[in-house]
């Protein structure tokens, strides 16, 4: 069959649209705020054969750019080989195993396979990331995690739903492993909820199109998505560009990883292997599989953000399984900050290599960092325990275009901080400061935005803190002549002891007292060009808003400016 | 009391309302039933010129106007353009950089690059010793000489406004209002606004963002109000004029300027507020506006004929203004949307627009890139002859070539089959845009009539309709003036809210029930201090609900100031099953806010004359202009193209054909079917 170019244009649009409703769906009836204000969830169509995304949510979150392809198919190969129940209409399978093509076990995957005449059209998928997952630790990331195990509970996938009916016995299952259950049969019917969303637009397409074609359709703007990502790729110059990354340690064995990517351009695809970076760690910071590819996509897909988000267009990015390193983790490695951290430094590694070939397209390194910060405690006023989370964004990089933001969203998410009057209305803690941290940009004709710097003080009983962030070794880095950001710095204030954590950037369970405080500063963006070919007006009204001392302009600009 | 009531029949009412480019005006006359249309210019530095100009041009002397309604963009432009008065903020110690940090937001999920200026700079915002606590207990004592100290550097380094914002200032207010009484002892004007005023719930950078705006356009609104009062005085108009706000109620000029904050968005608010009018009038209360401009498409629900209001609305990237307004959705699509072909061979409308300058290629402005609007006219939708704002005439034939060659070339058709192609999925993107703001938040769209306004949007109405599942479009007497309209019907309006954040179980009935009473008085109050005043008082209350754990709320319209909490719980799943087909009877429900809306009910307008009887043909012939070929689903249909004002009232128009008058043009598709109502709308039901 062949299609005209109306047709086409008019079913992707279509397919968007209905991805962009779950997305909606999703959020706007989750419990947990990290899926309702968070937006920490992704909706998508998936084919019936082997999974290929076919479209995805654009309010979906980055970290899912493409990991849920490798879950779908998963479940379509294991039901062929007999090892799950065979689908049937109105089932939805629930699977959280990050070696099953995830990420880590909270991000929970529903799959509903979509029957038309008695045989699967396609699949429709989602994730959303619980708040919790059970394990050692509330909210699942423990930073000293040795074992999958400890991390929580991991689901292969199992029908939660049968013929359209929850089952009652996988649901006791599930919420008997977890914490806060009452309020997970919220997010679980919001997110079975998405997908029926998505089968009703998805009959309504098909049935104004017919099957026949929106098939015809779907093959065709695979083949198209990819000529797309292949004709971006053709402006690059053919060569090879390298580049180095580090996760601060692994959270517990005190030595950097390293990324090593090289990234070969060729023709029209590009190729990256990640050949020489460290091998599998004894703490939660490896990666699966499907989070790499993951974190190469959605590194590509923030330098060309106009090819949609399709299989085709993965299909040019070759990555080379990094087999033997800790970016390729099997079983029971454990994983919980792939998702947050390891991904963020797969995506800037990307960014170092590809801004040498596309300078005026890719920024210095963005801050890179959720920077995961939680207390966990007991409110003596309230008689009842707490779990805090104070999520932090960062600098971003200088670019052609100009200056970085300050205090942006992590790489991999497009979530809002929460305010600080919330926090302190729901749990026993008082913010010192909520600020732009000065100096932290890094120095270049444009510079890098600012982090955060904020302090916290325990109110009320005790508490512990745990810390998952990373850039506490090295900032992140600048790009041609560029310096870097600077470093994530974490001070807990104990009586009159200043604490910094050994592994400067991840930590578990430092017991607090009330009176006890926390000091965070966020890391700064890499500086893009050289230093001293910034505008010297652009650094004195940057002396003036008080984001560099006169002395830092001196230092970093070399531009005298009176304070 | 001397004055008349202003809004009492017999009486003479004007609206204005500036736009963009035109200052459009409506004048009703209650004396003679006339009704009065201008259009002029807008006057971009100072909209005064184009008011009076409006006004002057409406041919009534200005003595015998007894209500003057204006609607303005000057705030809106302010804060979009930062063109704003020089603003310092007094705030928390350690906490001066909430307004520019934000939420750690991008402005898009994907490209790592953004900029962001805050509206008040850093060097202005300077931090004082206090500090409460979440529950309202101070926990630092405010120091006093700081406080003195900050006022007199912002005052020296030449601040026109303050704003005042401290932490948990709407659990415990005491410190903001003295630091405000300090302020005001040694501040020159009366602009200092206090954080909580405008908005007295949690979350500080939205609150320090809706006082800073507030503050940074007071007097910006103040000058403009000054400006415009006496320019009517000297032409013979000196009594009170009320200002449009963004909630679609009115407020006397000489209140506006307090809360300027509120005037943001008042122009679209004013549109939907017409809209809600005109379609309780027509029978149809349940509307989806469709307000198509050249570079952006506003759009809002309407149930019942109560438009939908938020308290969130953000008028740009990381700018909240989180006061009660009419909820209106901007899509970015419009006429200016280019179209492309992308590196797959795909035909892509937007995201990028040709704006207003340089525009479609066929306003010869040097637009080169084929937009909707180019392919409207291509296609024979739009007559060449009819466009406004023309700067050097370009042939349909040039336009037609470079379809051809930018798009049909690399897609394999020709100029018409391309333009073609480029409306459809247009068409299709805007509907995808609007069905996500209006229908898919769980309405059934069979329950909505499509209300198009706007220059462009009766032209893409019915298509839109079709791609929707909405039933009928009904198209206004006037689309083109529809927001000055808006000023002429709206009622005086006072929003309220309280945050309660309880669960519903445990509620204090008889509290609650306080709070909305409080509510009543306090709206009335206001009301009766208006020149203007209305006939009837109408109070309208709703909860903001969620279940226990949840972020996102609900509002639910409650039927009287009585809680009642089985009553509450009832109505809560109800509207929740409702929206998103899941019933949660494991989980409680908890109450978040109590609104209320206490409106003064003008009289009723008339709205017969908008279209002159007089100037209407007695058969549908004699409405015709011509005929010409219109390109329809792929080929060319000689289609008859009518004068919208002359149609018979009880004439019954069918698809396909063109209904051309001076500022819009509505398309009928082949299937469509027009007829008219008594005040001259066309109600069109949309073809299979």
């Amino acid at each position: 069959m062949t299609l005209d170019a109306i047709t086409l244009s008019v079913i992707q649009a279509a397919l968007q649209q209905t991805c962009d409703e779950m997305d909606l769906a999703f959020s706007r009836a989750a419990f947990s705020p990290v899926i309702a204000e968070a937006n920490d969830r992704s909706d998508g169509i998936y084919a019936a054969d082997d999974g290929a995304l076919i479209a995805q949510g654009s309010q979906g979150l980055p970290v899912f750019v493409g990991v849920m392809q490798y879950s779908t198919k998963t479940i379509i190969e294991m039901c062929a080989a007999g090892r799950c129940l065979p689908p049937e209409a109105g089932d939805i399978y629930i699977v959280n195993d990050p070696y099953l093509g995830g990420t880590h076990l909270m991000d929970v995957r529903f799959a509903m396979p979509v029957f038309r005449g008695g045989a699967i059209f396609c699949w429709l998928s989602n994730t959303g990331h619980w708040p919790d997952i059970g394990g050692a630790v509330p909210g699942g990331f423990s930073a000293s995690a040795t074992a999958v195990e400890q991390e929580g509970l991991r689901l292969p996938p199992v029908k939660l739903f049968k013929a359209g009916k929850l089952d009652p016995e996988i649901y006791a299952i599930i919420t008997s492993n977890i914490r806060v259950a009452d309020q997970r049969i919220g997010d679980i019917k919001a997110q079975a909820a998405a997908l029926h969303v998505g089968k009703d637009r998805l009959f309504q397409i098909l049935d104004r199109y017919g099957d026949e074609t929106v098939v015809a359709a779907i093959a065709e703007l695979r083949r198209r998505a990819a000529a797309q990502m292949r004709a971006a790729i053709a402006t690059i110059a053919d060569g090879t560009y390298r580049s180095t990354a580090f996760v601060d340690s692994d959270g517990v064995v005190d030595a950097p990883l390293t990324i090593a990517l090289s990234v070969e351009k060729a023709g029209d695809q590009l190729t990256f292997d990640f050949a020489g970076s460290s091998p599998p760690c004894a703490g939660p910071m490896n990666s699966v599989l499907a989070t790499t590819l993951s974190s190469v996509y959605l590194a590509m897909r923030h330098i060309f953000p106009e090819v949609p988000i399709s299989a085709g267009a993965f299909e040019p990015l070759i990555v080379k399984r990094p087999q033997g390193t800790f970016l390729d983790a099997r079983y029971p490695r454990p994983v919980s900050g792939c998702a947050a951290e390891v991904s963020q430094r797969i995506a800037e590694a990307v960014f170092a290599a590809m801004v040498q070939a596309l300078p005026d397209r890719v920024t210095a390194a963005p801050a890179g960092s959720s920077g995961n910060f939680a207390l966990g405690g007991s409110d003596p006023a309230r008689g009842r325990d707490f779990v805090m989370y104070q999520i932090s964004g960062g600098g971003y990089g200088g670019h052609a275009g100009g200056d970085g933001l300050s205090n942006g969203c992590s790489t991999i998410g497009i979530s809002k901080s929460p305010p600080v009057e919330i926090m302190e209305q729901a749990f026993p803690v008082l913010y010192r400061s909520y600020a732009i941290r000065e100096g932290s940009g890094g120095a270049g004709k444009h510079r890098g935005g600012f982090g955060l710097a904020y302090e916290v003080e325990l109110l009320r009983g005790e508490a512990r803190a745990s810390f998952v962030m990373d850039h506490g070794r090295t900032g992140p880095q600048g790009a041609l002549g560029g310096r870097d950001g600077a470093v994530n710095e974490v001070t807990v204030f104990r009586g009159d002891a200043a604490h910094v954590p050994p592994h400067l950037s991840k930590e578990q369970d430092i017991p607090l007292k009330a009176g006890d405080r926390v000091r965070v500063g966020t890391p700064g963006g890499g500086g893009y060009g050289d230093p001293a070919e910034r505008d010297p007006a652009l650094v004195r009204r940057d002396v003036r808003l008080g984001y560099y001392t006169a002395e830092q302009a001196s230092e970093k600009f070399g531009v005298a400016v009176a304070e | 009391m001397a004055e008349k009531n202003p809004a009492s029949s017999g009486t003479v009412v004007a609206g204005i309302d500036v736009g963009g480019t035109f200052t459009d005006l409506i004048l009703i006359d209650g004396r003679t039933r006339q009704v009065r249309i201008a259009k002029t210019p807008t006057t971009v530095d100072n909209q005064a010129f184009g008011v009076v100009a409006a006004l002057e041009s409406a041919g009534v002397p200005m003595p015998e106007i007894d209500l003057v309604v204006h609607g303005t963009t000057t705030t809106t432009n302010a804060v979009l353009e930062r063109r704003l008065a020089r603003t310092g903020m007094i705030t928390t110690r350690g906490f001066r950089d909430v307004i520019e940090l934000g939420r750690r937001t991008r402005p898009q999920p994907y490209g790592m690059t953004g900029t962001f200026v805050p509206v008040i700079p850093r060097d202005l915002r300077l931090e004082v010793s206090e500090r409460m606590e979440a529950g309202g207990i101070v926990r630092s004592a405010l120091d006093e000489a700081e406080v003195c100290a900050a006022v007199d550097e912002l005052l020296a380094a030449g601040c026109e406004s303050l704003v005042i914002h401290f932490l948990h200032s709407y659990a415990n207010p005491s410190h903001e209002l003295r630091a405000g009484e300090i302020a005001a002892g040694r501040w020159p004007n009366g602009y200092v606004t206090l954080g909580h005023k405008l908005l007295s719930e949690a979350r500080e950078f939205e609150r320090g963002v809706t006082a800073a705006v507030n503050a940074s356009v007071q007097p910006i609104l103040e000058r403009y109000v000054e400006r415009l009062r006496r320019e009517l005085a000297g032409r013979g108009y000196s009594r009170d004029f009320l200002m449009m706000n963004g909630n679609g109620g009115m407020i006397s000029s000489r209140f506006v300027a307090d809360e300027a904050a509120k005037t943001v968005m008042s122009g679209p608010a004013s549109g939907v507020i017409a809209a809600a009018y005109t379609g309780r009038r027509a029978g149809f209360p349940s509307l989806v506006t469709y307000d198509m401009g050249g570079t952006s498409t506003d759009v809002a629900l309407i149930l019942n004929a109560e438009p939908a209001v938020s308290n969130e609305t953000e008028i740009e990237y990381a700018m909240p203004i989180h006061v009660p307004m009419v909820a209106v959705h901007t899509v970015g699509a419009g006429g200016g949307s280019i179209a492309r072909v992308d590196a797959s061979g795909l035909i892509q409308v937007g995201p990028h627009s040709a704006g207003a300058m340089p525009g479609p290629i066929c306003y010869g402005r040097g637009g080169s890139e084929p937009t909707i609007t180019d392919a409207n006219l291509v296609l024979g939708r739009l007559n060449p002859n009819r466009l406004l704002s023309v700067d050097r005439p370009v042939t349909v034939e040039h336009v037609r070539s470079i379809f051809a060659e930018t798009i049909g070339r690399p897609a394999g058709l020709d100029g018409n089959e391309a333009a073609g192609a480029v409306l459809r999925l247009g068409n299709m993107k805007m509907a995808g845009a609007v069905r996500m703001v209006s229908v898919a938040r769980g309405h059934d769209p069979r329950d909505f009539a499509l209300f198009a306004f706007g220059g462009a949007g009766p032209l893409h109405a019915t298509a839109l309709a079709r791609e929707l599942g909405l039933p009928r479009v009904l198209v206004p007497a006037r689309p083109g003036i529809t927001n000055a309209l808006g000023c002429v019907v709206a009622d005086l309006r006072h929003d309220f809210v309280n945050t309660v954040n309880h669960p519903v179980a445990s509620l204090d009935e008889a509290a609650m029930g306080a709070i909305l009473e409080r509510h009543r008085a306090e709206g009335a109050a206001l009301i009766a201090k208006e020149a203007a005043q209305p006939e009837t008082i109408r109070y309208l209350h709703s909860a903001d609900m969620q279940f226990v754990g949840q972020t996102h709320i609900i509002t639910v319209p409650l039927p009287s100031a009585r809680i009642d909490r089985a009553e509450l719980q009832d109505l809560f799943e109800k509207a929740y099953f409702a929206r998103f087909r899941v019933d949660l009877p494991e989980i409680r429900a908890s109450l978040v806010n109590l609104n209320t809306s206490v409106i003064g009910v003008r009289e009723a307008i008339d709205l017969s004359r908008l279209i002159d009887p007089a100037g209407r043909a007695a058969t549908l012939e004699a409405a015709l202009v011509e005929r010409r070929p219109v390109w329809f689903a792929g080929k060319w249909i000689d289609t008859p193209v009518y004068a919208r004002e002359r149609l018979p009232l009880d004439a019954v128009v069918s698809g396909p054909a063109i209904l051309e008058q001076m500022d819009a043009t509505t398309v009928l598709e082949p299937g469509d079917r027009a007829t008219s109502d008594t005040d001259g709308n066309l109600i069109i039901e949309v073809g299979g």
